[in-house]
């Protein structure tokens, strides 16, 4: 065993394309959120001086479009996901990445949830959940027939194995 | 797991069957704890009647209690539970009935707590622990059993193992095994040890008390502070001095207070402290002067310890001990506390009795793998980084809002006081594997060394953020189902990373290498 040489290669299969949208709206409704105030309070505070609401608003608009250009994709790039017989293996993140390993004998509950926008793309998450609070496994953005197939895989191996998971 | 069962599927009537009620003595307790709420509003509304002002806000506070008070008296008809061979029933409630059913072989923890009410009329309150109490009235809390009947439950509970399905309840009930199991003492607490109290800073928290007391005091009651006497010297001798020297006093006084405050913390807390191991596979805490506690853990849910050594503890040599046990979750709620077994102690008799807990003295001496310089760099970057904008924040407020220069000056020590922290931080960050059990060790302000064990880890969690990935650092994270629930080993070269989770979890990261570099 050469231990220097030694890496984990990402897991096998990418999220679905259209994932990349998914992110890009969800960011975009948290912008839009931010950044209503701040116009409504321009118009209120008309009799002030323009520039500096001039100013931070096009800050706040530059860094909202290096966001929606940027996380998307990055996250495209970065997240994938791999269930084999004995473990659950995801990778996620952009800025900060992280990667996710479960031994199926562990897991506790699978579960899928479909959030307006995710139904809007026809996605949804799987959460995989194990005894400690730390340890869920989300894998975000998969096409909503891979989420279906998933799950259906991970329960009957779950279900194969014994013990309380603890 | 805990599963609520409707009222209507338990259709049985408090017959024979098993079911039995609190002590009655609770009727005399459960007012007197519920006044104990009412002592602000009560104060408030006499202040308010002499200053004639009267505090409406006060009569209605009054009113709620008398509400509480009927209440609390409600709940010892409406509360009864029963313990059968295979699981623990608690039936409550008054126009919601609910009935909680345990089922005995996931109680992981029996905590008796008495506080001094309790005591005086010779109760005590139950709480089963399972692995969910975390959440939400989900666990069982029986308050107000006599002490006889809490002692005979905690015994009935968890020192009978591998309860077997009977179908005949009372037998059950009856055979009580006779009491030849024994009992080790692995610690006592040795008077001496008070002298750790003023390391600890709980006093903070009295002042913390003390403080809020005292800001309702003036608000409800509209006492006006600059009136009393001793506060109103205070204040005339403190303006007299020079700023420096005032904010010198009362810092000084702050330090007194807090030492004094921590020491008498401790001694309530810890009085009479012993944590022993039963033969039939338990871990005993007990402690407390006014207010009792008697923990009981299940070995066989014990996953690993956690030694921490808070700075100025560490300064005198002094450690403490927690479990890591499933069921117990650190500092939560009814759990708080609960998974401490040895109080603040010298740090030899804690790693003593920590190596003796888990049954191999060996993790908790052995020499720990260092994370090298590049992690080293690390700390100071972030400590470097933290403390110039902090003082960047100071400067913006000297220049813009005109608050004193020598607020900047002053803020400018957070420069070497940051560089020590980063000096401290790294020399903490180690790891180690032995045999079954991961050690890893980080931190300052709370050095913490954890062991636990290695088939207690239930996942990998490796986070990297972009500046770790730039120079080959990841922070591994071993995920369990107790104590913290996560174990970081931070900042850890990916190779070692990757060698780490591989000895300790053979066979799961396998499938996941690359074939080569």
């Amino acid at each position: 065993m050469t231990a220097d040489v030694v890496r984990l290669r990402p897991p096998m299969h990418r999220v679905s394309p259209r994932a990349v949208w998914y992110w890009a709206t969800r960011a975009a409704v948290l912008w839009i959120v931010l950044l209503v105030p701040q116009v409504i309070w321009w118009f209120a505070d008309s009799d002030g001086a323009r520039l500096p609401h001039l100013i931070v608003g096009v800050a706040w608009l530059v860094l909202a479009a290096v966001h929606l250009a940027v996380m998307p994709q990055w996250r495209y790039r970065v997240h994938r996901w791999e269930a084999t017989d004995t473990a659950v293996y995801t990778q996620s993140g952009w800025l900060n990445q992280e990667r996710r390993i479960a031994p199926i004998s562990r897991v506790q509950t699978v579960d899928s949830e479909r959030g307006p926008i995710e139904q809007l793309f026809k996605l949804a998450n799987v959460t995989v959940t194990t005894a400690s609070a730390a340890g869920p496994i989300k894998i975000d953005g998969l096409a909503a027939k891979d989420a279906d197939q998933l799950i259906a895989d991970l329960t009957t191996r779950v279900g194969q194995t014994t013990g309380d998971a603890t | 797991m805990t599963t609520a069962v409707g009222a209507g599927e338990e259709a049985v009537v408090d017959a024979g069957d098993g079911w039995r009620r609190l002590s009655p003595r609770m009727l005399a307790v459960h007012p007197v704890m519920e006044l104990r709420r009412l002592i602000f509003p009560l104060v408030a509304v006499l202040i308010g009647l002499r200053n004639g002002d009267g505090g409406d806000g006060g009569w209605w506070a009054l009113a709620i209690g008398g509400f509480g008070i009927a209440l609390g008296f409600l709940r010892y008809f409406t509360t009864s539970f029963r313990i059968t061979p295979t699981h623990v029933q608690v039936r409550r409630g008054l126009l919601q009935r609910r009935t909680l059913t345990v089922p005995r072989d996931r109680i992981r923890t029996v905590d008796v707590t008495s506080n001094v009410l309790h005591r005086i009329f010779g109760l005590a309150r139950v709480t089963v622990g399972t692995g969910q109490t975390d959440q939400k009235n989900n666990g069982v809390k029986l308050d107000g059993l006599s002490a006889a009947a809490a002692e005979n439950l905690h015994r009935e509970l968890l020192h009978r193992p591998a309860v077997k399905p009977i179908p005949d309840v009372d037998s059950a009930m009856q055979s009580r095994p006779a009491e030849a199991a024994t009992e080790t003492v692995l610690a006592a607490l040795h008077p001496a040890w008070v002298k750790y109290g003023p390391f600890t800073l709980s006093g903070l928290v009295a002042i913390g008390v003390l403080f809020g007391v005292g800001s309702r005091l003036v608000n409800e009651g509209h006492v006006n502070l600059a009136k009393i006497g001793v506060v109103h010297d205070s204040i005339a001798f403190l303006r007299d001095r020079p700023l420096p020297v005032a904010i010198l006093l009362v810092a000084a006084a702050i330090v007194v207070f807090t030492a004094i405050a921590s020491t008498v913390g401790y001694v309530l807390a810890f009085w009479n402290f012993r944590l022993s191991r039963h033969s039939s596979g338990t871990l005993h805490v007990r402690r407390g002067l006014l207010t009792t506690r008697n923990t009981t853990i299940e070995e066989r849910r014990l996953r690993g310890v956690e030694l921490s050594e808070p700075l100025l503890l560490r300064s005198v040599h002094g450690a403490r001990v927690l479990a890591i046990a499933t069921g117990l979750r650190v500092g939560r709620g009814a759990d708080r506390g609960g998974s401490i077994l040895l109080p603040p102690a010298p740090r030899a008799v804690a790693v003593d009795v920590a190596g003796t807990v888990i049954g191999d003295p060996d993790p908790l001496t052995v020499a720990l793998t260092r994370h090298g310089r590049r992690a080293s760099v690390r700390r100071f970057t972030r400590a470097v980084t933290a403390s110039t904008i902090l003082i960047l924040i100071v400067l913006a407020f000297v220049l813009l809002a005109g608050a004193p220069w020598w607020a900047f000056w002053t803020a400018l020590a957070l420069l070497p006081l940051g560089v020590l922290l980063a000096v401290d931080r790294a020399a903490s960050l180690g790891h180690a594997l032995t045999d079954d059990w991961l050690v890893s060790r980080h931190g300052s302000l709370v050095r913490r060394r954890y062991v636990l064990r290695t088939d207690a880890v239930i996942g990998w969690n490796m986070a990297t953020s972009v500046f770790q990935r730039r120079v080959g650092l990841t922070t591994l994270v071993a995920t369990t189902a107790g104590g913290r629930q996560r174990y970081p080993i931070p900042d850890v070269p990916d190779a070692e990373a990757i060698r780490v989770a591989r000895a300790a979890v053979p066979g799961l990261l396998k499938q996941f290498l690359a074939e080569s570099g």
